[in-house]
């Protein structure tokens, strides 16, 4: 039974376009990873002149565009208890209206 | 001389009358019109005004500025390429609004004064909303109407301040005007509301999404950017307009984050990216301004693009929500790599148009010294890549496979969608052209080694940030409050609970009314004062007739006393 579902996900793994499988997306990430260091090795080698100071500090894009941008999905989460509602949220209404309408 | 007579836009409007006339003339129409739209722009000599008298005012239906040349000549661009990705899909009702629309947007960039902008402001109104009306379905239908009434007001906003200006200044000249009096103050509200501001935003993500794969696209290009052109204009360095845009940004990117619809996603990253133009145009130096225009250029390319990508993926398989996309890459590979391009370039990413215009905003920032304006808007570049660059390509195209496997798009959808990545590209790599076009001297130099470094920086490692926190990023079937809960919730509502009263009251008012007459005769008739006269019930016709004794008796004691 359990070797029956581990051939059936290696078979599966095989039907997979390249881009899905296990162990390309390993390697998606290993070269990603690479790129990321490559940019804050980048960094040292220029000198940033926006004259606040901060931004030629060592790799400030790189802590500050992550940083940043794990704020807002955070503050968007917890917006999100606020503001979300289901999807027929205002069609509730309209149907209400126009059943009293009728 | 003759063919200056009417602004070129209305070569886009009329000939968008001519279309029901049959399919040929109809698709000669699309591509023909446009083209002949952009050579006639370009024909006029700079600083070109045509004056015509009209009740004691001149009108100036055309005026060319340089700033007017550049929204003119991406409109006509935008109709055609627009054009193209719908001519066999779209009704005629909606390619002929559509050009109905782009001409008025046109007409706006060549206006020379208040009278003319405002006609084909709201000439704008009634073809957009035509457009959203074309999709025929209940949803869009609804939500044109309240699109039309946001516009409205608008336009009412803007017509109060026209008429308050001209009564202040004697002037009907478009030009840059001063916060004086509530007349401009209007007029400034009247551009911020067609432009997405607070409080009105939601109408762009409560209207764009509900239209046709190919009505979104047009929608997406000329109302938003029309505003800012007015803005720029009229209202160039009025500070307010710094806070407004920097709000606008970061609601774009946190309302984003929260949709699940693909093409509500797109229309609230417009508001974050006419955010970054209206915050230049607040800054208002001539590096902000230029910045504005050349942003609002390059917007209007990859915003159609990834609105196109989008539309081809609804249009073949009618779907909207990213819970039921996914893996489309495997079968509509054009599709995927064209929306990829146009989300690279949203995001500004190195060698893509918005990477050489989106800087300028950031850069006169950074000169004038404006140091949280500069952290905001490098934040913000960190966040369009999240909710707009990586987000939207991301649940489309790749994440889990949804088991769809849809025909590559159209045909002429692909053209389409090809020539606007190869602008984004080309202007990105070769943005010397635009920068000759701009209104001011360009002295700005995008590809230093500094600038690449750190828009590398910024952007990848907000990618690393978009794929860390993948699992919150787990789409709902849900849709998010916004401003528009007032008016399609609290108003409805409370109008449904007036009815309600009104209704109780009405069966209970006429037993009621009864009774309380009942009794107040059964009062007076007990009463000792029901002896005299004055206390008796009158006639409603004495009261009348001793009414119109007094007012006699006025008249003649004005006229002999």
């Amino acid at each position: 039974m359990n070797q029956e579902t581990m051939s059936e996900k290696a078979i599966n793994e095989k039907d997979k376009h390249w881009l899905l499988r296990q162990e390309n997306i390993r390697k998606l990430w290993i070269g990603f990873i690479a790129v990321l260091v490559l940019t804050v090795v980048a960094g040292l080698f220029v000198h940033q002149h926006e004259s606040f100071g901060i931004e030629d500090s060592f790799a400030f894009f790189a802590w500050y565009g992550f940083i940043t941008c794990v704020g807002m999905v955070v503050f968007a989460k917890l917006l999100g208890i606020f503001l979300k509602r289901p999807e027929d949220y205002y069609d509730k209404v309209s149907e209400i209206n126009e059943a009293h309408h009728d | 001389m003759t063919e200056l007579f009417f602004p070129p836009g209305l070569l886009l409007v009329l000939g968008a009358l001519l279309m029901p006339l049959g399919l040929k003339v109809r698709n000669l129409l699309i591509f023909g019109l446009p083209v002949l739209c952009l050579a006639l722009v370009w024909s006029l000599p700079a600083d070109y005004v045509f004056t015509l008298p009209f009740l004691g005012f001149e009108l100036e239906p055309v005026k060319v500025t340089s700033t007017g040349r550049v929204f003119a000549t991406i409109f006509c661009i935008m109709a055609l390429v627009g054009g193209i990705f719908a001519y066999r899909q779209a009704s005629t009702l909606e390619l002929a609004a559509a050009f109905a629309y782009a001409g008025s947007a046109i007409g706006v960039t060549l206006s020379g004064d208040l009278i003319t902008l405002f006609i084909f402001w709201e000439v704008m109104a009634i073809g957009s909303t035509l457009v959203i009306w074309a999709a025929k379905h209940d949803g869009a239908y609804r939500a044109s109407i309240r699109y039309l009434l946001i516009h409205l007001l608008g336009g009412l906003f803007l017509m109060a301040g026209i008429a308050g200006h001209v009564i202040d200044t004697g002037s009907i000249r478009f030009e840059a005007l001063q916060l004086d009096s509530i007349a401009q103050y209007l007029i400034l509200a009247g551009f911020l509301v067609n432009a997405g501001a607070p409080p009105f935003s939601a109408w762009i993500a409560d209207a764009y999404p509900e239209a046709s794969p190919s009505g979104s696209v047009f929608l997406s290009a000329f109302t938003t950017k029309t505003a800012v052109f007015t803005l720029i204009i009229a209202f160039p360095g009025t500070w307010i307009l710094i806070p407004i845009g920097i709000f606008m940004i970061f609601y774009g990117i946190i309302y984003a984050l929260l949709e699940n619809d693909m093409r509500r996603i797109l229309a609230y990253s417009i508001v974050n990216q006419v955010g970054f133009m209206v915050t230049g145009i607040g800054i208002g130096t001539e590096m902000a301004l230029n910045g504005a225009t050349a942003h609002a250029f390059a917007h209007i390319i990859y915003k159609a693009l990834l609105l196109m990508s989008a539309g081809a993926v609804l249009y073949r398989t009618g779907k909207r929500r990213c819970t039921e996309l996914g893996g489309l890459f495997q079968s509509m590979p054009w599709t995927t790599l064209l929306g990829t391009i146009g989300a690279l370039a949203i995001s500004s990413f190195p060698f893509t148009s918005g990477f050489v215009t989106k800087s300028m905003i950031a850069q006169s920032a950074a000169d004038q010294h404006l140091m949280m304006v500069w952290f905001a808007l490098a934040a913000a570049s960190a966040g369009v890549f999240l909710h707009a660059g990586i987000k939207f390509p991301w649940f489309v195209f790749f994440q889990k496979d949804s088991g769809m496997r849809p025909p590559e798009a159209p045909g002429n959808m692909i053209v389409a969608m090809t020539v606007f990545a190869l602008l984004c590209v080309g202007l990105g790599v070769f943005p010397q052209p635009l920068y000759d076009i701009l209104p001011y001297t360009v002295s700005y130099e995008p590809y230093t080694a500094a600038h690449l470094v750190a828009q590398f920086q910024l952007l990848l490692f907000a990618g690393l940030a978009f794929f860390v926190l993948l699992p919150m990023m787990k789409r709902t079937l849900t849709i998010s409050l916004d401003f528009d809960w007032f008016y399609r919730k609290l108003f409805p509502a409370s109008s449904a609970i007036v009815e309600k009263i009104l209704i109780v009251l009405q069966s209970n008012s006429i037993e009621g009314a009864k009774a309380l007459l009942q009794g107040s005769k059964d009062l007076t008739k007990f009463k000792v004062l029901s002896r005299f006269h004055l206390a008796d019930s009158w006639p409603t016709g004495s009261m009348v007739l001793w009414i119109g004794v007094i007012l006699g008796g006025y008249l003649l004691m004005d006229i002999y006393l």
